[in-house]
């Protein structure tokens, strides 16, 4: 029954891993650009919601929404100030431009909302589910079902809308589809919007189970192993890559001594770089002349 | 302006470009060399901690700057120079033979750490040095019986027959010393076939490759040279810091290496002394200011990696040469005083076709 437990919460914890990976992989399809200030979106996200909840005490059915929609300006924001200048220019300036942006956030979080954690109320936390001996509660199968929901929409945009299929396009080559009349810069504003309200809905989520503090940002650099192991720029392998990662680093923390826990995720990211650096979903080839 | 004019085959690959190189170098060294002279003992460690941030600023630069591969790791390689070297010190290895140790284990690491990461370019290899750092770390806390985990561990003094070089003139010589000896190999490297052969992998691979350069070969001889340049400096930090502990080596300090040769100028030696300046003097610039700015202000917790972050944003953005880049268009423009042309350094923009098949 323990493994069973455990392998729910790793689970969940994965769920989490999951929605960042695809918060960076929606960007990188799309725009060729990595951000690394991914996980420091998303406790913007978190603590944008404990402000509207805790502080102000809305009803959690105009909060959340009200996050939704704050935190898709922030990624507009964010592409306008920041990102859009840097079309053309090097993976590695751009790389570096959001590591510097998630110690900024990071700051700025801690002027706003202080360093000590919070925690977000959401009317579901505390009240668990019992299957026979496992015991599972609300907020970790909120988090499960969040994230199949948001995957199976995400799968249904990029698959049947115009603008998914536009996305599609200037992600595989800015040039033709600019050329076919995709209004490419407006397509990655969209994109930045899109991945920071996944973000927003990853912190929601997250919330009531981790307290919420200005470095919880951080664990975006395991969702960035996650985003890796599952072949990056794969939208199925972020979640797989997310699962894969909170498993492993669940029974890493049973079976293995203490400290393990914390690298196994970075373990494994090394082991699936040596024996298969394309990732489990492989979309990358060779570079040819 | 200054016209050379051509007389010699070796003439491009000379250390010494021309007369004036040996008239300004000479008396910038004259001005290091004098420094304790007139300089307060506070600003001399310092520019101690400057010279030693060059030194490791060199092995990355070699790496990104020269060949063209990003690591966001490189506070692992200097944890490993410095424990290494205090563990040697400790069981009484006598200074220069840890030191040589220090740096050759941190270059066999970065070797060994080059094999699966000749698989990867661009962004796999930056996360791959990352989780290598963090697994460093980790292993920095948990193995007490080695690195005294969190409680940390003593360096012992560096002693070299029989001066103790703790005091703070001696030890900023021989940071000094060590600063001159790496950036000199460091030059020589790169006007040798393997220096050229990292620039040509930095350009292209595949040109690098059909031109006959053995790629892998290349880049784990640059990881390795880069780790062991690091290491060096990590061994010469350990002792700055005189006592050991692991959040002296985290992801911060990787992203404060990597801001020195981005903020310096990548693909410039320039770049590593203007970016050592900088990121060493910074800290005291900010809690300078730190201490005039209102409390309001004063109290955010992670204020100093957020100017860093923010100052690294607006580099990036404004001014991807860096500092040394800078310095070049502020020369040009006084050279060619009428006529320079701000379009000379309009940045190529690239749009990119991406690898994926899907």
């Amino acid at each position: 029954m323990e493994i069973i437990q455990l392998l729910i919460s790793g689970v969940s914890q994965g769920c989490v891993y999951g929605l960042i990976a695809l918060g960076f992989v929606l960007i990188y399809k799309a725009t060729e650009m990595v951000n690394f200030a991914q996980g420091d979106v998303m406790m913007l996200g978190a603590y944008v919601a404990i402000t509207f909840t805790s502080i102000w005490g809305w009803p959690y059915y105009w909060a959340v929404p009200a996050t939704l929609l704050v935190m898709a300006g922030v990624g507009i924001l964010l592409e306008r100030l920041l990102f859009r200048p840097m079309i053309g220019e090097p993976h590695f300036a751009v790389l570096m431009l959001t590591i510097g942006l998630g110690f900024v956030l990071r700051a700025l979080a801690g002027a706003i909302w202080g360093s000590e954690p919070r925690a977000l109320q959401m009317p579901y936390v505390g009240d668990v589910l019992r299957m026979g001996e496992v015991v599972v509660g609300y907020e970790n199968l909120a988090i499960i079902a969040g994230t199949a929901l948001l995957c199976l929409l995400m799968w249904l945009f990029f698959r049947f809308t115009t603008v998914g299929l536009a996305m599609q396009a200037a992600s595989q080559n800015q040039l033709a589809a600019f050329y076919v009349g995709i209004p490419v810069k407006r397509i990655f504003m969209l994109v930045w919007a899109l991945s920071a309200v996944i973000a927003a809905i990853a912190g929601i989520l997250t919330a009531p189970v981790s307290l919420v503090d200005p470095l919880i940002g951080f664990v975006g650099i395991k969702a960035f192993a996650a985003a890796i192991v599952g072949g990056f720029g794969s939208m199925p392998g972020a979640i797989l890559g997310g699962l894969l990662v909170g498993i492993v680093e669940q029974l890493a923390g049973l079976y293995l001594p203490p400290g393990f826990a914390d690298m196994s995720a970075y373990v494994l990211l090394l082991v699936m770089l040596v024996i298969r650096p394309q990732g489990l979903f492989a979309t990358m080839q060779k570079k040819k002349v | 302006m200054r016209f050379i004019r051509r007389t010699d085959y070796e003439q491009d690959i000379n250390l010494v470009q021309h007369k004036g190189h040996v008239l300004w170098y000479g008396l910038l060294l004259l001005l290091v060399f004098s420094a304790p002279l007139w300089l307060d003992r506070f600003l001399l460690g310092e520019f101690t901690y400057v010279f030693i941030y060059a030194i490791a600023g060199l092995g990355l630069m070699l790496l990104v700057g020269y060949t063209g591969l990003v690591s966001l790791g490189h506070a692992a390689f200097l944890a490993i120079g410095a424990y290494v070297h205090a563990f040697l010190l400790g069981h009484g290895w006598p200074f220069p033979l840890s030191m040589l140790f220090a740096t050759g284990f941190s270059a066999l690491v970065g070797a060994l750490i080059a094999i699966p990461a000749l698989r990867m370019t661009g962004i796999y290899l930056a996360v791959a040095t990352l989780a290598f750092a963090v697994i460093v770390e980790q292993v920095l806390v948990h193995w007490e019986a080695v690195t005294g985990g969190f409680r940390g561990m003593a360096v012992p003094k560096p002693v070299l027959f029989g001066i103790n070089f703790s005091d703070p003139t001696l030890f900023y010589f021989l940071s000094l010393l060590l600063l001159l000896v790496s950036l000199v190999l460091v030059m020589n490297i790169l006007r040798s076939p393997s220096g050229r052969a990292m620039t040509a992998v930095r350009d292209s691979e595949t040109s690098a490759e059909s031109m006959g350069i053995h790629l892998a070969g290349t880049k784990t001889l640059a990881f390795a040279l880069s780790a062991g340049f690091t290491g060096l400096a990590g061994a010469l930090f350990a002792h700055r810091l005189t006592y050991l502990a692991p959040d002296a080596f985290t992801i911060v300090t990787s992203i404060q290496l990597l801001l020195m040769v981005v903020v310096g100028g990548l693909g410039s030696l320039h770049g590593v002394v203007f970016g050592a300046l900088f990121v060493g003097l910074l800290p005291q610039i900010i809690a300078i200011a730190r201490d005039s700015a209102p409390p309001v202000v004063a109290q955010i917790p992670g204020l100093e990696p957020a100017v860093f972050g923010l100052i690294m944003i607006l580099f990036l953005i404004y001014e991807p040469l860096g500092i040394y880049g800078r310095w070049q268009k502020i020369r040009q423009f006084f050279e060619e005083f009428p006529l320079y042309r701000r379009a000379t350094h309009r940045r190529q923009k690239t749009f990119l076709r991406t690898e994926r098949l899907r």
